[in-house]
């Protein structure tokens, strides 16, 4: 295959390396599947959903409360993350003077590498009080939509930011060149020439979203209910693995994988929606 | 950026007032958590703070085995993960372009295994690391766990790196008869060392700023670490527990915070300063 026998061990040494991080990602799936198969072969799909409640050890494995929780915590962060966030980046771009604007991203930029834990325990000893004086508990849905707009936010700004810098700069040259107010270019130039990437780098956010753990688990109160307002505590189904997984056996162990499965599926498609995007962007 | 022109037609106004407001919300909002941060955690912060053993739960003493643990997990991550991303990011620069299905495949397995949810990380490293390699709650399946995710992040800065350098190097040394070994590891990879540096800074920020994915690997015991097969409990990790488990653990958990932000911030100027260094020497 190549002339040096050094070139061809070479090559093969690092056709190996790569396929040790597709080998853990199938591990992963496998031990998913694997474990949750247990359940799955043991009990019938709807009892996930009808039981009367979630108390492994009574054999009754109601997720749908926290299956709902994920759900509603991720849709409301991103209510308020997406908007505030892609505000904040037209700021940024297009309304303040350049170092202003560099300042801006700088400090973003440091925002999202800060841990979620660090918001976590920001939210138990600031926004959980806060809460309470409105209504107890203040451990709840709201608290925890709050925390998680917070984790998220910065990584919103920085896909906006992105995608605006990369619409083509000869359609902006021309559209001043038209005259065309600042509103106008902004609405109808930047945002439709903006929008694949935007639309990619958000689907990805939400399964971040949906993915985090311990920051929901220390502000939502971790209680297993359907929610009556915004102001009960709730269960996710990462913070339902966090707590549980210690002391877990047999069916109830499985239970938990079982819930590590449908988190995997639920971001596996997020990610391949996000592909879909990026490639027809690619193409046209 | 490009300045559009301000003619100050009222949508025009409507749209900068509302950025302004989303814009100043955010950043007011950061303010606050920052500040309050620095400034509950700078009561705590002192020499002996950083250098003792932590008593009674972490309500009193220091955090000097959790910066133990933290060390070594990020130093045992990275010496596993480094490796094995030079060596994928070699392959992929070198030996595939982007249109082969084998390299799209490829990308697509990290893009997942970069957005598997860190709990379920967690369970993997639990049921894998610890309980059939037989490895149990140590410092080694934490950083196992860790290389697996911080992998994909590697690879893809590591890769881009090497694509970034100009193609008439490869062709000089082609020219010159060097073997494809010989121009790797003697002209490529010297060339790249500064984007390696960046790469594997921007994963000690990822790796320090992981909690869930540790709880259940690499434990959470307060005591100082021997080896790197016993359990210890990285910052973040402190953060939780802290701020979850232990009553009246708030001002010590003040304190770690704010030396994790710390952490990170030097981590994020640092990342910069090499990058820009990197982008001065592509330009000239």
């Amino acid at each position: 295959m190549f002339p040096h026998t050094r070139d061809t061990l070479l090559f093969f040494t690092l056709i190996s390396l790569v396929g040790i991080s597709v080998i853990c990602l199938l591990f992963i799936i496998f031990y998913l599947v694997s474990e949750s198969s247990i359940i799955l072969s043991e009990i019938n799909l709807r009892h996930y959903f009808f039981d009367d409640s979630w108390h492994p050890s009574e054999n009754q494995f109601l997720l749908l409360p926290m299956i709902v929780g994920s759900l509603f915590i991720t849709i409301g962060a991103m209510f308020l993350a997406i908007p505030l966030g892609i505000f904040t980046a037209i700021l940024c771009q297009f309304y303040v003077p350049n170092w202003l604007s560099q300042s801006l991203q700088r400090i973003v930029e440091i925002l999202s590498g800060i841990p979620s834990v660090v918001y976590g325990f920001w939210g138990v000893v600031v926004i959980v009080p806060l809460l309470a004086t409105i209504q107890a508990p203040g451990t709840s849905l709201l608290a925890g939509v709050i925390v998680l707009t917070f984790i998220i936010m910065p990584g919103i700004v920085l896909i906006a930011n992105n995608a605006f810098q990369n619409v083509e700069k000869m359609h902006l040259h021309n559209a001043i060149a038209l005259g065309l107010s600042r509103y106008s270019i902004i609405r109808h130039i930047v945002f439709p020439s903006a929008q694949r990437g935007l639309l990619s780098g958000i689907i990805l956010q939400s399964g971040r979203a949906i993915g985090e753990t311990l920051a929901v688990l220390m502000v939502c109160g971790n209680v297993v209910q359907f929610p009556g307002n915004i102001f009960e505590p709730i269960r996710t189904l990462t913070s339902n693995i966090a707590l549980e997984m210690a002391y877990a056996m047999d069916l109830h162990r499985s239970a938990l994988f079982l819930s590590g499965l449908i988190l995997m599926l639920v971001v596996l498609t997020l990610i391949l929606l996000a592909e879909r995007f990026e490639l027809s962007t690619k193409t046209t | 950026m490009i300045l559009l022109p301000s003619n100050h037609n009222l949508a025009d106004r409507i749209l900068r007032f509302i950025c302004w407001i989303c814009g100043s919300l955010v950043l007011s909002f950061f303010a606050f958590l920052f500040f309050d941060i620095l400034i509950q955690g700078y009561e705590k912060l002192s020499i002996a703070y950083i250098f003792s053993n932590s008593l009674n739960a972490g309500r009193a003493g220091g955090i000097a085995p959790m910066l133990v643990s933290t060390f070594l997990l990020l130093l045992l991550s990275l010496v596993i993960a480094l490796p094995i991303s030079i060596g994928s990011a070699i392959y992929l620069a070198e030996y595939t372009n982007e249109k082969q299905w084998f390299s799209r495949f490829i990308r697509l397995s990290l893009s997942m295994l970069a957005s598997v949810p860190s709990i379920v990380m967690g369970m993997f490293g639990y049921a894998f690391f610890v309980i059939a390699l037989n490895l149990g709650f140590s410092i080694l399946s934490g950083a196992l766990t860790l290389a697996a995710m911080i992998l994909p992040l590697l690879i893809r800065n590591i890769e881009d790196t090497l694509r970034n350098i100009p193609d008439i190097h490869r062709l000089n040394a082609s020219a010159l008869g060097l073997s494809k070994f010989r121009t790797i590891f003697q002209i490529l990879l010297p060339m790249a060392n500064q984007g390696i540096f960046l790469a594997l800074i921007l994963g000690i920020g990822r790796a320090m700023a992981e909690t869930a994915a540790l709880l259940y690997t690499s434990g959470y015991v307060t005591r100082m670490p021997d080896t790197i097969f016993d359990s210890g409990r990285s910052l973040s990790v402190h953060i939780f527990d802290l701020s979850m488990n232990v009553p009246g653990g708030e001002q010590s958990a003040y304190g770690s915070a704010l030396v994790l932000v710390l952490f990170l911030l030097s981590i994020n100027i640092l990342t910069h300063w090499i990058g820009q260094k990197i982008q001065l020497r592509s330009i000239t």
